[in-house]
């Protein structure tokens, strides 16, 4: 499925909720069943600062894809985080460059992603991008 | 917000206003303003007057001896830093000593850093007990001849401590030391009299007592003011200028360079005619009211831990639930409501000391009510469940 089609997705599943808690719910559900990243890349290299919470993310190229893990100390950053990976992971390098991730905005939690929110995921989204920049520009060599 | 009303659990980090200090404000903007001090004619003068009538309020407000001595400030972080800056330069030399405590802010300890760094002075830390207390046999030990300042909070931020001030002073006097005090946490719910805890340096922020941002105080015992050499430069601080040599106005002046926060000050001597008018007494009864009901009603939630177990506590609750982040608790209390801070508080030194990445912190000021602390309780315990 194309970034687009898994956006549509997630936001037809959100429609379904009713109110906050049952939203908040399924992220903390998602923060818990998001695959465990690598121990070893759970060090500084890896470590995205937010101010609260810490996340961690790795990146594996595959081919033109991308393959991304990551991780969190706090649940509800790590139930975002799986969204996003499941958005933007196994996606083509240029793709992932150029996602426009409108998807957050559209179930409600925009304040999650923004800037003054100190838990990591603005630099996360920014990070993922720059890694398919950067993959982008390498296989293009 | 979010559609149902608001339980404001964070005035630690800042108050909210009462009428009284917006409507001292607007009033000024419209009816007082021009710069002060310089002008010739009438509306200047009032502007001054209304400037230093504040300046008057804060000194009857921690009887401090002179308004000299009473220094306007952005806030407690520019009261440090001014203190660092100024006394540092001009006491601290290599191998001195500044003792702080492992409860600081960091407002209270990144200052002393730079100013060590500079001068090649030295940082020595007062430990903490497991329940936030102080231990006060290894200051008493810290203390020696090469000690040239003791800097530490009366109310700490994230525990709540109020801290044995009196005898910290005490012991440091007893070897011609002297003491700053951050008395940010320590000014909405205490009365603070500078002069019967004969304290050195006491600073405090207008904005966590019900003023206005940006304005603070910076009280200073006028033997050192004087023997201080200015902060900033510019105008206002100057006696005469000339490119081979400026003279220095007199206190308070001498610290205020440029046009200051007119509009602040007005605000904050509204703040303390507020809290007067309130009386400390009331102030204090309802507050540790407050505290005990929280404190009993929270420490009944399963799993819950609360951080900073001082006996002699300001109405603060730090607190973990076991096996959930703070950012968690806080998110979802958010969604209900509720607004607490999250985080390491500013003091990072300490979580490190207590191994926790950082705690969830209820505050509660005077006009907090006992139906704020069940919203919480009701909201911690669904955070608990959700998180669980």
């Amino acid at each position: 499925m194309s970034i687009n089609e898994i956006q549509e997705e997630i936001i037809d599943e959100f429609s379904f909720f009713g109110d906050w808690m049952e939203k908040y719910e399924y992220i903390i559900d998602l923060g818990k069943s998001l695959p465990q990243i690598d121990e070893e890349y759970k060090d500084e290299d890896h470590i995205i600062k937010g101010c609260q919470s810490r996340v961690w993310l790795h990146a594996e190229p595959k081919g033109d894809q991308i393959e991304f893990t990551a991780d969190s100390d706090a649940i509800i950053t790590k139930g975002l985080i799986a969204l996003l990976v499941r958005v933007l992971s196994d996606q083509k390098a240029a793709e992932i460059a150029e996602a426009d991730l409108y998807f957050i905005d559209k179930i409600g939690l925009k304040e999650h992603l923004s800037p003054t929110r100190s838990n990591g995921l603005v630099s996360m989204v920014k990070q993922m991008k720059l890694y398919g920049l950067a993959i982008q520009a390498k296989n293009a060599n | 917000m979010r559609n149902k009303p608001m339980v404001f659990l964070d005035s630690a980090a800042s108050s909210q206003k009462p009428d009284a200090v917006v409507k001292a404000m607007d009033y000024y903007y419209q009816q007082q303003h021009a710069n002060v001090h310089r002008g010739v004619y009438q509306l200047s003068q009032e502007a001054t007057d209304a400037y230093e009538k504040a300046r008057h309020l804060v000194q009857g407000f921690i009887n401090a001896p002179s308004e000299k001595e009473v220094l306007f400030v952005r806030g407690t972080t520019e009261g440090i830093n001014l203190v660092a800056s100024s006394y540092g330069r001009k006491f601290l030399e290599e191998g001195d000593e500044v003792i702080i405590s492992a409860m600081e802010h960091h407002s209270n300890i990144v200052p002393w850093q730079l100013i060590c760094e500079q001068t090649g002075a030295k940082l020595r830390v007062i430990p903490v007990t497991d329940e936030g207390e102080l231990i006060m046999e290894e200051y008493e030990q810290m203390l020696n001849e090469r000690t040239k300042i003791v800097a530490v909070v009366h109310v700490s931020n994230t525990l709540g401590t109020i801290n044995p001030v009196e005898r910290i002073i005490e012991l440091a006097h007893a070897k011609d030391i002297p003491v700053l005090l951050d008395g940010a946490q320590a000014i909405p719910h205490l009365k603070i009299d500078v002069q019967a805890l004969d304290v050195d340096f006491y600073t405090f922020s207008g904005h966590k007592m019900f003023g206005p941002t940006g304005i603070g105080i910076l009280y200073g015992k006028e033997k050192w003011l004087n023997a201080m050499p200015p902060y900033q430069g510019g105008g206002e601080m100057i006696e005469t200028v000339s490119f081979e040599k400026t003279t220095f106005n007199e206190l308070p002046h001498k610290f205020e360079a440029g046009t200051p926060d007119i509009a602040g000050a007005v605000g904050l001597g509204a703040a303390v005619e507020y809290m007067e008018k309130i009386g400390h007494e009331t102030i204090q009864k309802h507050e540790h009211e407050l505290l005990v009901y929280g404190t009993e009603a929270m420490s009944k939630i399963p799993g819950i831990r609360i951080i900073g177990t001082a006996e002699e506590k300001a109405s603060v609750i730090s607190f973990l639930l076991d096996g959930a982040h703070p950012y968690d608790v806080g998110t979802i209390l958010d969604q209900m409501g509720i607004a607490v801070r999250t985080g390491h508080h500013c003091t990072q030194p300490l979580m490190d000391r207590y191994g926790i990445p950082g705690t969830v912190r209820a505050s509660f000021a005077v006009y907090n009510t006992k139906e704020d602390i069940d919203r919480l309780v009701e909201g911690v315990k669904r955070a608990a469940k959700m998180l669980g």
